[in-house]
């Protein structure tokens, strides 16, 4: 992965480009938290052990805080988990009382997660504690999806394929996913409600159905077809029927991901032989490029639940994990990786690394840029993320 | 101040707590968790757990449900086997194996040198009326795989393209794309990755 030569060659030659422009004066980006410059809020933690303890830990650090010493903490968590779990939140800078609760049930990792989940609501943010997540694990040459909790543990898989599996996209809100499959020979979008295991072929046609794309009230899928003979964005009603084409291009699209507010599909393309992103209004229309100043060949947008963001993967020479304002402007690269989801916070981004013969997921809490590898989910290549929203 | 606010808070969860579990414990301020998402407690979780646990060794083979054929329900309107006109021909990768066409990077075209490639497949095509052919569209690792599944797509649609202009039925010829899922050669250098953008040719021939 080192030696890419024609992205850098392409990358080199944009950064010639840009160079007197950067000058310009900074684009101002005007939202409260901003992508990989913001401190992590302090937090302090006593009385927890153990398992427990981990949990929380765990759940802080993805979620943009830091442990520190009592006397540096913005907020101090203290509690115990014998038997249940108990705990008290306190917010030391305004001098208050935030939570005081125990748990009981469901188990102790359950009982941890739900505890900071609490913590986050009593200073208004969204926790994550309790959402899903699904990915492929590979084996040789063909994989199956799987789901788990959002930070890797009880893993289960929920196909039994033994062939080419990709791109699992949740139903928002439901227990039920789409993704693609080549257990029919050509790929094929499939429906399969988790809860009661039924399987529907969503989109099987002449060429490949790929990437299918769920609209946030999960009444329409965006996906890519070759059913007429090119590579293009088409949308399809979640209850059936025939799907309407979106575009009409000699080049491919990819990726497709949805506006949190539903009127636009986004995608990659190629535009005047140049890679970008770009979205269109969800029942057809012109297609809007979405300007990412600073990198090159964006693919796989992802728009944040908040709406303000959109998470892509930018391929120049590696790969990086960047965000762009749901607008476009000036984009920030976070880390090295690609194929991000966002969490329903609208903060936290799971993603994949490649290394060596395998592929591994791991979160990245996207202001602070803090990382952690999910190495613990077995299996030496776990890929094709997708988190429940 | 502080401390009322504090004792407050802690009457207000006692209260609410109490009434929850019906005062069954005197040990404080329990909170019951469901044993599973289905709601109750604090988790207020619309979602069921996923489908039933079929087994819990990931790094065993899948243990999930398995499609099988006639378990699949068409969505209202699918249409299921549009392509399925050739679906459990034969395929035979060896006949027209010498025709594979590389691709530039990031490109779908087919540059004229390689085009010379095709005269093979169509000439084959139409010494054998009866059989078909399925174009595969294959990328190297260097993009993301959603960008190489549409990309290795394209690829397979522009062979398509050419093969109808040089005068072959379009219901003769299929197109699949495999991304970069497989390579041709397992390098990680242009020598490897300009093997791996190609497409090939698969001869399909009707079941005897």
């Amino acid at each position: 992965m080192k030696h890419m030569a024609n992205w850098n060659f392409l990358w080199i030659a944009l950064l010639a480009g840009l160079a007197p422009v950067a000058g310009h004066g900074q684009i101002r980006i005007e939202y409260d938290v901003v992508p990989g410059g913001t401190k992590p809020v302090l937090v302090s933690m006593s009385g927890f052990t153990g398992e427990a303890a981990q949990v929380i830990q765990f759940d802080l650090y993805v979620q943009g805080f830091a442990v520190t010493n009592a006397e540096a903490a913005q907020y101090e968590l203290s509690g115990s988990n014998g038997e249940n779990l108990q705990g008290k939140a306190m917010d030391r800078v305004a001098r208050q009382a935030l939570l005081a609760k125990s748990y009981s049930g469901a188990g102790l990792r359950r009982q941890a997660h739900t505890f900071v989940d609490d913590f986050l609501q009593s200073i208004k943010r969204v926790g994550i504690g309790k959402s899903k997540i699904a990915y492929r694990s590979m084996k040789g040459e063909n994989g199956e999806i799987y789901v788990a909790d959002f930070d890797g543990f009880n893993p289960t898989p929920v196909t039994k394929d033994n062939a080419l599996v990709y791109s699992p996209a949740w139903e928002p809100g439901k227990m039920a996913l789409y993704y693609t499959t080549y257990k029919m020979g050509n790929p094929s979008i499939f429906h399969h409600n988790l809860s009661s295991g039924e399987r529907s072929a969503f989109a099987r046609h002449g060429g490949s159905s790929l990437s299918p794309a769920v609209s946030p009230d999960g009444g329409r899928v965006a996906m890519i077809l070759s059913k007429d003979g090119w590579t293009d964005l088409y949308v399809g009603s979640a209850s059936g029927g025939e799907p309407k084409r979106l575009t009409r291009s000699r080049e491919d699209e990819s990726g497709p991901c949805w506006s949190s507010d539903g009127k636009w599909i986004c995608f990659a393309a190629k535009v005047n032989e140049r890679r970008s992103l770009c979205k269109i209004p969800a029942g057809g229309g012109e297609i809007v490029r979405i300007p990412t100043s600073g990198v090159l060949n964006p693919t796989e947008p992802e728009w944040s639940p908040d709406g303000k963001w959109i998470v892509f993967t930018s391929m120049m020479g590696g790969f990086e994990i960047c965000v762009v304002p749901s607008g476009g402007g000036v984009v920030t690269q976070l880390v090295p990786g690609e194929d991000p989801s966002w969490a329903p916070n609208s903060r936290t981004v799971i993603f994949t690394r490649r290394h060596g013969s395998g592929r591994s997921l791991s979160l990245l809490d996207v202001p602070t840029k803090q990382v952690k590898d999910m190495s613990r989910i077995p299996g030496n290549s776990n890929s094709q993320p997708s988190w429940a929203k | 101040m502080k401390l009322n606010r504090f004792t407050n808070l802690l009457v207000i969860g006692l209260i609410v707590t109490v009434a929850a579990t019906g005062c069954k414990k005197k040990t404080g301020f329990v909170t019951p968790l469901p044993a599973n998402m289905g709601g109750g407690g604090v988790v207020k979780d619309p979602r069921p757990e996923p489908a039933p646990p079929l087994g819990t060794d990931p790094n065993t083979k899948g243990t999930g449900t398995e499609i099988k054929s006639d378990d699949i329900k068409a969505m209202d309107g699918v249409k299921q086997n549009a392509f399925g006109k050739h679906e459990g021909w034969p395929e035979d990768r060896a006949i027209l194996e010498s025709s594979k066409v590389y691709f530039a990077f990031d490109s779908a075209s087919v540059r004229p040198g390689e085009a010379s490639k095709l005269t093979a497949v169509v000439d084959y095509l139409k010494a054998n009326a009866d059989k078909a052919v399925k174009v595969e569209g294959h990328c190297d690792e260097r993009g993301t795989e959603a960008y190489n599944l549409s990309l290795g797509d394209r690829r397979s649609v522009s062979l398509r393209e050419e093969l109808i202009k040089l005068g072959i039925d379009p219901t003769r010829v299929d197109t699949i794309t495999f991304g970069e899922a497989r390579p041709a050669s397992t390098g990680h250098d242009e020598a490897a990755w300009k093997l791996n953008r190609r497409g090939e040719f698969i001869v399909l021939s009707p079941p005897k």
